[in-house]
Parts: C-alpha cells; structure tokens; sequence
C-alpha cells in the first residue's frame, strides 16, 4: 500500500529545482501541513457552531440565526469577533499566571492531537508509530488545565466545575483506552494510517463498527464525556454551577475554552470514523470502482479523486457524528455526578474489559477475521 | 553542523533548563499548588528528553501516567483540601534547612562521581530501533521482566484495595483514626441515595 498521493515528495522536488537543499525545502515544508489542519480545525469549528444553532432552533421550533450572511452562515464569525474585541479581564483576587495558563493548557493538546489525524494515505501532518496513543497521552493533559482555571479564577463554582471536570476525564479515560486498545489489538499497529488501511478490504463490510459494536458504543459515550458535552456537561452545568470552571472568564480566555471544546468535539468525531468507521474508505473499495471502469488505479488524475474522494469521506462521516452529538445535547436531560461517575466506573469498564478480553479471544480463534 | 543537530542542541538545553529550574522551584516554592502544577511541567519535559532519545512511547508513557495520572492526582487532592490556615513557624528551620541542603549535595556529588566513573555503553544512532521500540517493550515485558512487571502490578492491586478499605468505613468496627467505634447506622444512611425514599 505504498501508492497514494506524496505531496511532501513532490514539494521537496519542487524546491530542489530552484537549487534548494533537502533540508532547506524540508524547513520550508514542514508548517505548510500544521497551517493547513489549524485553519481546517477553525473552519471545522465555525461550521459545527453554526451547526449546532441551527439544530438546536429546529430541535426547539425556532428559526435561530438568519440575518448574518445566508441562513445566517456568518454568525460564528461575528461570535468570533465579539470574543476578538471583548476586554481581556484577569478578576482583582485571582491568580493571574495561573489564570492565563489554564486556557492555554486546556486548548494545546487537543490542537497537537490533530497530529495523527489522517484524511489519506499520506495526507496526515506525521504517520507517528505510536500514532493513537499519543491522541491518548495528549488527552490526559487537559484536566490539569481544568483544574488551574478553577483554581485560579478564587471562586467556588470554578473550583467545583474544575474539580468535576478532573473527576470525569480521569473516569472516562479508562475505557476509553480499553476499547482503543482492542482495535489496536486487530490491527497489531498503533498508527491511525495502518488502522484505516486494515479496515479498507471490502468497503463498508469490513469496518470495524461490525466486528466491535461493544467497543464503538463505549467509546462514543466516552468521547461525549470527555468533551463535556450534554448528558455528560455537568463541569459548566448551568443550573448548579453558573458556568462551572469558565465562569470568571471573558473575552479571547473564554473564547480559547470554547474553541478547545468545539475543535475536541470535531476531533473525538473524527477518531471515530477513523477507528470504527473506515477513515477515509469509500462504502465501496475505490480500487474496485477503478478496475470496473478499466482505469489505471495509478494515473495522477485518479490519485487525485480518490484523495478528495477521502477527504470528503473523512469529513462527511465527522460531521454525521457531531450531527448525532448535537442532536444528543437538544434532546437529552442532564445525568447526576453520582450516576455520571457509576457509569463510567461500575458499568462501561467492566464492558470494555470484557470487550478486550473476548476480541483477544477472538482474534485466537478466528485470525482471519480479526487481524492474525 | 547540520540543521537537524543544531535543532536537537538547541532542544535538549531548553529542556534541561526547565527541568532544572523547574524542579528546584517545586521544592523551594512556598505555595503548594504552584509546587504541583510546577512539578507537572518537569514530568512533560522529562517526556520531552524521552522523544529526543527516540523513544516515543516512553515518552508518551511518561505524560499519560505521571502527567495525567500522578500529578492531577496530585492537584486533585491538594484541592480537596484546599485549607488555608498559616502553618505554625519551625523554631530551628535554618538548622533543617542546613542539614537537608548538606544531604542533597552529598547525594548530588554521589550522582556525579557514579556519572564520571562508569563507562557507558553507547549505541550509536544507527543501532538505536526507534519505532519498533513498543513492540521490544512488549516482548521484554512479557519475557525476562515478567516478574517485575506481575509484581508492580500486585503491588498496585493492594494499595487498590487498601484505599478502598480506608475510603468504606462500614468494612471496620473502628475509626481508623480516632480508634472509636463506628456508628453502622449512621454509615448506612448516609449511604442510602438521597432522593429514592422521598416521594
């Protein structure tokens, strides 16, 4: 499976013909990637808020934002603004260094967790070889980000929301990993790419949400929790706690713990069509649809469709999820800490273990089907 | 010098820096939560040195147990807490700061004796295995380590336990800390859900 667009290869060539070194056109190369996946994850956000208004006004017969640009597609941008101009307020008895950081620390990993996300067979920033287990590391970072911001902020519906906030990601995180590692168990390869090329042998049939429906139902739950959406916001529950860790903040702070949330939503999303999903796979094997029509699978004009074939795969099967996240938090009533925190302890790690243990079973008994 | 040498100087001073200055203030700062959340910057830019030794998922290890796991555990319980009483003053502190001070020196000079002496054995970097260094891992854990590993994880298993024992009061017939006898009754009420019984 070497085949695929390089344009890495090819930029490379590109500059050497002007008399470049390697590593000179490595240099100039290596934003260019990080640039195009932050501007994807803030356009990707733009969308999703502007998504998220439109169905929750059609989940509550309403209309929601119609007069800023065409069915009001330019209300994220003036949210945007809003935040942009808003003062900057640090409150006279908090703690300012800490304040500051807490945003920072909440929205960088999940940002750097864009790293091993692959919309193609090369169009991924780094093909790391610990690949989803770094989304898994990064992920573990954020509570202390959480947990600053409510400290810092000298405020006791901050410090609850933090330590909340803290309490769910640390419960969550357990199975979330249990039934990663099951996929990583059929795929023997930690890497996101290898992951996606596993899955890809009869289209739609061979994706993994059949041969793990246990693991993929756990880590959706799992993804809601950990970006504290509804049923699981309780961190920010508005009725109990003001706007739990976010209350004190304002201005570009708060607007970062939004912009970390909406870009964590549209990354758990992604992992999940990633993992469960088929990545960018067609329903149908393009290889397949090329030899029907007698196309050399390897002529550029095809390399090209089929990337933007999974581009548009990738993003269609991210955005059917934040469809269904969002859907979820317009129609779903809060849980409570006590049953938020039993079901992730006493009822979803159990699952998951069970679900590692019988795919490793499994994958003995029947190593055709379940990655030998 | 090649760029990628010059970058990979210039990373490992920054990181040693912070690691350094970092973990002297987690021990010279007063405040407490400055000290944990410091400590949490040192146990990143140990990760950071891990990926400088092309060992990915060591360093990736590192964040996601002693960044994620130990040190918000750390901070978790730090805020619990959260009491804000001022700490009576030491009478003879300049003594023990004295004596700790010798202490870590002396510990220091053994470090550095230990360094200088020994003859490190160094791979070069075309022998170093890089990615597939997690399935090694994998093979020695399940190997020759597997021992040490079946036995950190019992140890593990019994703090589990112990913690469970201490946070469920009704296992004892006493208080663990003030030795009285455990009121069952109270312990099972409270433990009750609060909303079931009222309508």
């Amino acid at each position: 499976m070497e085949y695929g667009l390089d344009l890495e290869y090819s930029f490379n060539e590109f500059l050497k013909g002007f008399g470049l070194s390697s590593e000179i056109a490595h240099i100039i190369w290596l934003p260019l990637p990080m640039l195009l996946v932050l501007v994807a994850a803030v356009v990707g956000v733009l969308v999703t808020v502007w998504l998220e208004r439109k169905i929750s006004a059609a989940a509550q017969q309403r209309i929601g934002p119609e007069y800023a640009g065409a069915l009001g597609v330019l209300q994220p941008i003036a949210d945007g603004l809003k935040l942009l101009v808003k003062e900057d307020i640090i409150p006279a008895k908090a703690d300012g260094i800490l304040f500051t950081a807490g945003p920072i620390l909440v929205l960088v990993p999940v940002i750097l967790s864009w790293l091993i996300v692959p919309f193609g067979q090369n169009l991924l920033i780094s093909n790391v070889g610990i690949g989803i287990f770094l989304w898994i590391a990064l992920s573990s970072i954020q509570p202390i980000g959480l947990l600053m911001s409510g400290y810092a902020s000298n405020n006791k519906y901050s410090l609850l929301g933090g330590l909340r906030a803290a309490a769910q990601s640390i419960s969550y995180e357990i199975p979330l990993a249990l039934s990663v590692l099951a996929i990583v168990l059929m795929t023997n390869s930690l890497s996101t790419v290898d992951i996606v090329n596993q899955q890809s042998g009869a289209g739609i049939l061979s994706w993994n949400i059949w041969r793990q429906p246990v693991g993929f139902i756990v880590f959706w739950i799992c993804a809601l929790a950990e970006c504290e959406r509804l049923p699981f916001d309780l961190p920010e529950a508005e009725e109990e706690l003001v706007a739990g860790y976010q209350t004190e903040y304002a201005g570009m702070k708060f607007a970062l713990f939004y912009l970390g949330s909406y870009i964590n939503l549209i990354l758990s999303a992604l992992l999940v069509s990633i993992l469960y999903l088929g990545g960018w796979g067609f329903p149908v094997p393009v290889e397949l649809i090329a030899k029907f029509l007698n196309l050399p699978i390897n002529a550029p004009f095809i390399q090209v469709f089929t990337a933007s074939i999974g581009i548009v795969m990738t993003v269609l099967k991210a955005y059917l999820l934040v469809f269904i996240a969002i859907l979820l938090r317009w129609t779903t009533p809060r849980v409570r800490i006590d049953q938020l925190l039993d079901l992730g302890w006493k009822f979803l790690l159990p699952i998951s273990l069970a679900n590692l243990l019988i795919t490793a079973g499994l994958k003995l008994a029947f190593p055709q089907f379940f990655g030998g | 010098m090649s760029i990628a040498i010059t970058t990979q100087i210039i990373c490992f001073s920054v990181l040693s820096l912070v690691i350094l200055i970092g973990a002297l203030g987690v021990v010279l700062l007063e405040s407490i939560v400055y000290s944990a959340f410091l400590l949490g910057g040192v146990f990143m830019s140990v990760a950071g040195l891990y990926l400088l030794l092309n060992a990915s998922f060591v360093a990736a290890a590192q964040v996601l147990v002693y960044v994620g796991a130990v040190n918000v555990l750390i901070i978790f319980a730090i805020m619990l807490v959260n009491k804000k009483e001022d700490l009576k003053p030491i009478s003879d502190i300049k003594s023990r700061r004295i004596i700790s001070t010798a202490i870590c020196l002396t510990l220091l000079s053994l470090l550095i004796r230990v360094d200088l002496t020994n003859v490190w054995s160094l791979s070069s970097p075309q022998n170093s295995i890089g990615e597939e260094s997690t399935i090694r891992i994998g093979e020695h854990l399940f190997s020759d380590y597997l021992l040490p590993f079946e036995v950190a994880s019992v140890l593990l298993l019994m703090a589990m336990i112990g913690a469970i024992v201490l946070a469920r009061r009704d296992v004892m017939s006493k208080d663990i800390s003030t030795g009285l006898p455990v009121d069952q009754e109270l312990i099972e009420k409270s433990s009750e859900t609060l909303l079931t019984n009222k309508n």
